[in-house]
């Protein structure tokens, strides 16, 4: 069983419940894949065991070998090859990746070189398989990394991922919630909450994948959600007060289990009801 | 000698257009005849990044040595430095004046981009 957890708006408690979660289910594996800001490690202080990094691959062009005939650079969607005479000129940061250039050229004077975007890390938290990477500094693309951490961890031989998601509704959140069985959406009771809610909910149903609400810092603002959810049919699967506790709990860097020890069974129970609901079709 | 400016119209009483990527025409223009001809610069006008690099292929292939423009990005000012064309940034006014400046030497060639990409 594969869940992610989003949320749309950043700072409503993704990294909370999918630490709280990983808990709660014992052994599984918890991936990062907020690789631009990752910080679950923070609550879990995991043994780092491997660092690898990740690279995207670019054209390499062989001068010798090109005869100018342009065919790498009109098939180039990024604009990221000029051909002037028989000299290829490649603009690294437009490149995507995606390797046309390689298969357009008939003279083979592209090969595949790599470019380095970021470093992976992996180890253990407690019974917890626990991945991160870190995006390199002035990086613009994270997708290709995010796609590489998941890669690594579907090495793990743990039955169950949670994969803690980049907010947003964009190309890395929809890299990053993509294959999950299950997706979890964080929000709060404000008028910021129910806007990124409902632009999250859209994008997963794009994707065709289920998802549930946990509501934090129920009791602050309004109804907003619970109706939202109501007139949506999407559960909404546990209620994390608002709470001055939990507030002191996570400036002190304790994951939520550990400031409120109460909300265990909500969190077993969230997984319970989504592996049910998985089981039943 | 061949020049090209960019332009916002397809003739010589059409004004500089001061962007260079995302220019509407480009105006090829012989100095020794004086004949001048419109290049469509249409298809870098919806890209969403490049285009600076493509409009300076198309600069390259239309075989002009220089170019005449407003403002041109470091990704374009690379490219056309490759292809051996000189660039001019900081023009204004009509073509045909920019035209006439250069022939009269009035115009200061650029040592680098003057602005950022996407400005």
């Amino acid at each position: 069983m594969r869940i992610a957890i989003a949320s749309g708006k950043g700072g409503t408690g993704k990294t909370t419940a999918a630490v709280a979660l990983a808990r709660v289910m014992g052994s599984c594996v918890l991936v990062d894949c907020d690789v631009e800001a990752p910080n679950a490690h923070l609550f879990l202080n995991p043994e780092v065991q491997n660092t690898q990094d990740a690279y995207v691959m670019i054209p390499e062009v062989d001068d010798g070998k090109c005869t100018g005939c342009g065919e790498c650079s009109r098939v180039c969607q990024f604009n990221a090859l000029a051909v002037l005479g028989k000299s290829v000129l490649v603009f690294n940061e437009l490149c995507h990746g995606c390797g046309g250039c390689v298969l357009a050229c008939e003279p083979k004077a592209i090969t595949e070189g790599g470019r380095l975007i970021g470093t992976m890390q992996w180890g253990k938290a407690g019974d917890l398989d626990f991945y991160d990477a870190k995006l390199r500094i002035g990086e613009p693309m994270s997708p290709p990394l995010i796609k590489a951490l998941k890669h690594q961890a579907e090495l793990s031989e743990a039955e169950n991922t949670i994969l803690d998601c980049p907010p947003g509704t964009t190309c890395p959140m929809v890299e990053a919630v993509g294959g999950a069985d299950y997706c979890i959406l964080v929000t709060e009771p404000t008028p910021f909450g129910l806007h990124d809610l409902n632009m999250a909910y859209q994008t997963v149903q794009e994707l065709g994948i289920p998802a549930g609400v946990i509501l934090n810092r129920a009791g602050m603002g309004d109804d907003c959600i619970q109706n939202y959810c109501k007139a949506n049919g999407i559960p909404i699967l546990l209620e994390i007060p608002h709470s001055r506790e939990i507030a002191e709990g996570y400036a002190a860097g304790k994951d939520i289990l550990s400031s409120m020890p109460s909300l265990e069974d909500g969190f077993k129970k969230v997984i319970n009801t989504i592996s049910e609901g998985l089981n039943n079709g | 000698m061949l020049i090209c400016i960019s332009s916002q119209g397809p003739d010589l009483d059409s004004q500089v257009d001061p962007r260079f990527g995302r220019a509407a025409q480009f105006i090829i223009a012989d100095t020794e005849t004086g004949e001048a001809k419109a290049v469509d610069n249409k298809q870098n006008l919806q890209a969403a990044q490049g285009a600076g690099i493509q409009a300076a292929m198309t600069v390259a292939n239309a075989g002009a040595k220089a170019l005449l423009t407003g403002h041109c990005g470091p990704k374009a000012y690379v490219t056309l430095n490759k292809a051996g064309i000189e660039v001019y940034t900081g023009c204004n006014g009509t073509v045909a004046q920019a035209i006439e400046d250069y022939k009269a030497g009035k115009l200061q060639k650029a040592a680098g981009a003057d602005v950022e990409g996407h400005w």
